[in-house]
C-alpha cells in the first residue's frame, strides 16, 4: 500500500515461454512440483512409496528365475548377475516412469497451463524429477543387494552420479519432446509405450554386452546411448574385470560416435522442439 | 439516478489523473488463431493428407489495439463473445503470445482467469495455495505465511487438507478468488468472477475490491455486467471484432455496450408457416418507432407488433389477441382487437388481413415473447395460436429488476413538526 504512489518501471511482457521468468522462480516451482507430486504419490495410496518399489522388486524376481532357471544366460557372464539384473532394472524403471509420465504431464496440467503464466519447462523436468526421487529411495534398496552379494565398494562409485547425470539429461530431453508433441499427435503416447519397450530389450540389463564372444552385436547394442550409460554403470559398480568397457565394446572411441551424437541429437531436438511449442501450447489444448 | 448506483457518488476514490504513471502500456497488439478446418491430431492423418493441416482458417481475434492504463486505475473490457476481450486478457497475462505489437507493464500481476486460477484438483487446497502463489511471484515463504489468510478469507478452514477434486465449483472459486486478494500483485487480471458464493462472500468481496481500489491497486476487469463496470470502473474500453470501438467513460461504455448487443440490424424477413384451415400467416415482425424491422428495441421507444394473415375460407370475422410474456414466461399485458368495422368483419377466402399495434415501452430490459391467438367472431372458437408468434428484445431503461417500470411520481419529505 505505501508503494501505491511509487513510479515502478513498465518492462516488457513477451508471452509464455519455456523458460522466462527469472531462474529462482523456475527453481522454485520445479522444486515444489516434483515434492508435492512425489508426495501426492507417496501418500496418495495405502502402501504409498512401496507401490513404486514393488513394481521393479516383482519384474526382477520374475526375471531372475526364468534367466538363471530357465535359460541359464546371466549366472555364466556374469559374476552378480541378480545384482546386476536389479541394477539395470531400477536405472531403466526411472527412464521409462519419467518418459511415459511426461506423455501426458503438459495435457494433464492443461487447468494450470491455459489459466496461469509460468516457465513452461517446469512441467517435464518436474516429472523426471519426481522419477528421480523415486529412483534415489529404490537405489537404496539396489545397493543393499549390492552389500548382500558381496560385491565388493570401489574408488570408482564415486563416478556413478556422472553416469546418473547423464540420464538424468538423456531422460529430461525425451520427456521435453514428448510432453509437448503429445498436445499435437495424440499417438505419442502408444507410439512411445511401444518404443520403451523396444528400448528395454536393446539394453543391456537382461543380459550382459558380451553375451556373444564374437562381439557384432555389441558394437551395434552400442549405438543406444543408453546401452553405453547402462555398461559403465555396470563398470563402475559391480568393478567385473573380465566385463568389457565402453570402448572394448563398441570397438574402439570411433564406435561411441554414434551413441554420442544421438544422445546430442535427442538433448538438441527435446530442446529445439519444447522452446517451440512452448509459447503456443496454451492455446494447442 | 438510480438507487443502485449510490455506491459510485459515495466513492472515495477520484480516478488518478493523466499525469500518474503508466501500469500497462499495449501498443498495436495483434493476435490471429489458426482454425483448421479438418483438426490433424495423429500422425495418420498428417501421413495420410499431408497438406490437410494447411486448410485453415484465419481468425483474427485482435487486430491492432493500443491503449494505455494508469497505476490505480479500475479499468473494464467489455465487448460480445468472440469480440477479442479474453484472447486480449490471456495476452496481458502471458498466456498467449501475441502476433505483433508490444506489452509493457510495471509491476507483479496476478492472473484470475475463466472462474480460476490454476489448480491442480489432484492437490490439496494447501499445496495449490503454495504453488500459485509462487506462479504469480512470491517466494515459498511469503506464500507460506499468507496461506491462513487465504484460507479464512475463502472460508475454508476445514477442508484446507481435501484434494480440489472434493471441492464444489463454489469453493473453488472462493479459494482462487482469495488467493488473487492475498498475493497482493500489483496488477490484477479479473475475469468474469464477481457473483461468488453466496450473498455473504459476495459482500466479502466487494468489500476486497473497494479496499483493493483504495489501495491503488491497477484492476483489470472482463465483464458481461454493465452495472459492475459503472459502478467500479474509472474508465472502461469496450472491443468490437478485434478494435477498440470506444474507451473512456463507463456509462458511455455501457450505452454503446447494449445497443451493441442487441442492436443486430434489421433481420431478414421472417415468413411462418404456422396456419390451420382456415387462416395462413404471411408475416410477422417487429418494428421500431421509424417502422424499421428488428427484434431489438430501447426501453422507453414504442414496439410495433406486425402480423399479415390471409384467409384459407370464408370467415364471418376475426378477433386477434396477444398475450406479451417476458423470458421467465409471464405474462406481462394481453390485448385484443376486431378485425375490421361494424358490419364489414366477412372476409373471403384469399383476401389479406393486415394487424398493426402499436405498445408503450414501460418494459424492463430482457426478451419477450408475443404469442397470438386468432379467434372465430360471433360464432367463436380459436381459429388459430401461434406461441411465440414474434419476439423482442428491450434493452436500457432505469430498473434491473421488476417486470415493468411503471411511471412514477414520488417524493421524499422530512415532516418538520414531530408528531404526538
Amino acid at each position: 500500500m505505501s508503494e501505491a504512489g511509487a513510479a515502478r518501471p513498465l518492462r516488457d511482457v513477451r508471452g509464455p515461454s519455456a523458460l522466462g521468468g527469472g531462474s529462482r522462480r523456475f527453481f522454485d516451482l520445479l522444486w515444489l512440483t516434483s515434492v508435492t507430486e512425489f508426495k501426492r504419490v507417496y501418500f496418495g495410496t495405502v502402501l504409498g512409496y512401496l507401490w513404486s518399489l514393488i513394481r521393479p522388486l516383482m519384474l526382477f524376481g520374475v526375471l531372475l528365475f526364468v534367466f538363471t532357471q530357465v535359460f541359464k544366460i546371466g549366472s555364466d557372464l556374469v559374476v552378480h548377475y541378480p545384482v546386476f539384473l536389479l541394477l539395470g532394472i531400477v536405472l531403466f524403471t526411472f527412464f521409462q516412469e519419467s518418459t511415459t509420465n511426461s506423455v501426458t504431464a503438459v495435457v494433464a496440467q492443461e487447468g494450470v497451463v491455459r489459466k496461469t503464466q509460468f516457465p513452461r519447462l517446469v512441467i517435464p523436468i518436474s516429472t523426471v524429477l519426481t522419477g528421480a526421487f523415486n529412483f534415489g529411495l529404490n537405489l537404496v534398496v539396489v545397493f543393499a543387494f549390492v552389500f548382500a552379494f558381496g560385491v565388493d565398494p570401489t574408488w570408482t562409485w564415486l563416478l556413478f552420479p556422472f553416469a546418473l547425470a547423464l540420464l538424468f539429461v538423456f531422460t529430461a530431453a525425451i520427456s521435453m519432446a514428448l510432453s509437448v508433441l503429445y498436445v499435437r499427435f495424440r499417438d505419442v503416447a502408444i507410439i512411445w509405450t511401444v518404443l520403451a519397450q523396444v528400448l528395454f530389450y536393446a539394453t543391456p540389463i537382461l543380459y550382459p554386452v558380451n553375451f556373444k564372444p564374437e562381439g557384432d552385436y555389441e558394437h551395434l547394442l552400442m549405438i543406444n546411448p543408453l546401452a553405453v550409460i547402462f555398461e559403465q554403470v555396470r563398470i563402475w559398480i559391480l568393478a567385473e574385470p573380465e566385463a568389457p568397457t565402453i570402448t572394448e565394446a563398441a570397438g574402439g572411441w570411433l564406435g561411441l560416435l554414434p551413441a554420442a551424437a544421438i544422445f546430442l541429437a535427442a538433448c538438441a531436438f527435446g530442446a529445439w522442439v519444447f522452446n517451440r511449442e512452448a509459447p503456443r501450447i496454451a492455446e494447442d489444448l | 439516478m438510480p438507487a443502485n448506483d449510490a455506491a459510485t457518488s459515495q466513492d472515495p476514490l477520484p480516478a488518478p489523473g493523466s499525469n500518474a504513471p503508466l501500469a500497462i502500456q499495449v501498443e498495436d497488439l495483434h493476435k490471429a488463431f489458426r482454425i483448421p478446418t479438418h483438426r490433424v491430431d495423429s500422425f495418420k492423418e498428417r501421413v495420410v493428407r499431408p497438406f490437410a493441416a494447411r486448410d485453415y482458417r484465419e481468425l483474427r481475434a485482435l487486430d491492432g489495439i493500443s491503449f494505455e492504463i494508469r497505476q490505480g486505475e479500475f479499468f473494464g473490457i467489455v465487448g460480445r463473445n468472440g469480440s477479442g476481450k479474453s484472447t486480449l486478457l490471456k495476452l496481458l497475462a502471458s498466456i498467449y503470445r501475441a502476433d505483433a505489437g508490444t506489452i509493457r507493464m510495471a509491476g507483479r500481476l496476478a492472473p484470475f482467469i475463466e472462474l480460476g486460477v490454476g489448480f491442480n484438483v489432484e492437490l490439496t487446497a494447501r499445496e495449490n495455495v503454495v504453488l500459485n502463489g509462487v506462479m504469480m511471484g512470491l517466494t515459498p515463504q511469503e506464500t507460506r505465511s499468507r496461506l491462513d489468510a487465504v484460507i479464512e478469507f475463502a472460508e475454508l478452514d476445514d477442508f484446507v487438507d481435501l484434494k480440489l477434486k472434493n471441492y464444489s465449483s463454489g469453493m473453488l472459486v472462493r479459494l482462487a478468488f482469495s488467493l488473487m486478494m492475498e498475493v497482493d500483485a500489483d496488477i490484477l487480471l479479473i475475469d468474469e468472477v464477481l457473483a461468488v458464493g453466496d450473498a455473504a462472500f459476495q459482500q466479502k468481496c466487494d468489500d476486497a475490491f473497494h479496499k483493493m481500489k483504495s489501495a491503488g491497486k491497477t484492476i483489470v476487469l472482463v465483464t458481461h455486467e454493465m452495472a459492475t463496470v459503472e459502478e467500479y470502473c474509472h474508465r472502461a474500453m469496450l472491443i468490437r471484432d478485434g478494435h477498440i470501438d470506444h474507451i473512456g467513460d463507463p456509462a458511455e461504455v455501457g450505452r454503446r455496450y447494449l445497443r451493441l448487443n442487441f442492436d443486430r440490424g434489421a433481420p431478414g424477413p421472417q415468413t411462418h408457416d404456422g396456419g390451420s384451415e382456415e387462416i395462413r400467416v404471411l408475416d410477422a415482425h417487429v418494428e421500431n418507432e421509424q417502422g424499421e424491422r428488428t427484434d431489438t428495441i430501447e426501453h422507453g421507444s414504442p414496439i410495433r407488433l406486425r402480423l399479415e394473415l390471409e384467409a384459407k375460407r370464408d370467415l364471418p370475422g376475426l378477433d386477434v389477441g396477444f398475450i406479451v410474456a417476458n423470458a421467465d414466461g409471464v405474462g406481462v399485458s394481453q390485448f385484443g382487437m376486431p378485425v375490421g368495422e361494424g358490419d364489414a368483419r366477412a372476409i373471403a377466402a384469399g383476401q389479406r388481413v393486415r394487424i398493426e399495434s402499436t405498445l408503450a415501452n414501460p418494459l424492463a430490459a430482457g426478451r419477450y415473447f408475443v404469442h397470438c391467438g386468432i379467434n372465430r367472431a360471433f360464432a367463436g372458437g380459436i381459429a388459430l395460436y401461434v406461441p411465440n408468434a414474434l419476439d423482442f428484445v428491450v434493452f436500457g431503461g432505469p430498473t434491473n429488476s421488476g417486470i415493468i417500470a411503471l411511471p412514477h411520481e414520488s417524493a421524499g419529505t422530512i415532516e418538520s413538526e414531530g408528531k404526538a
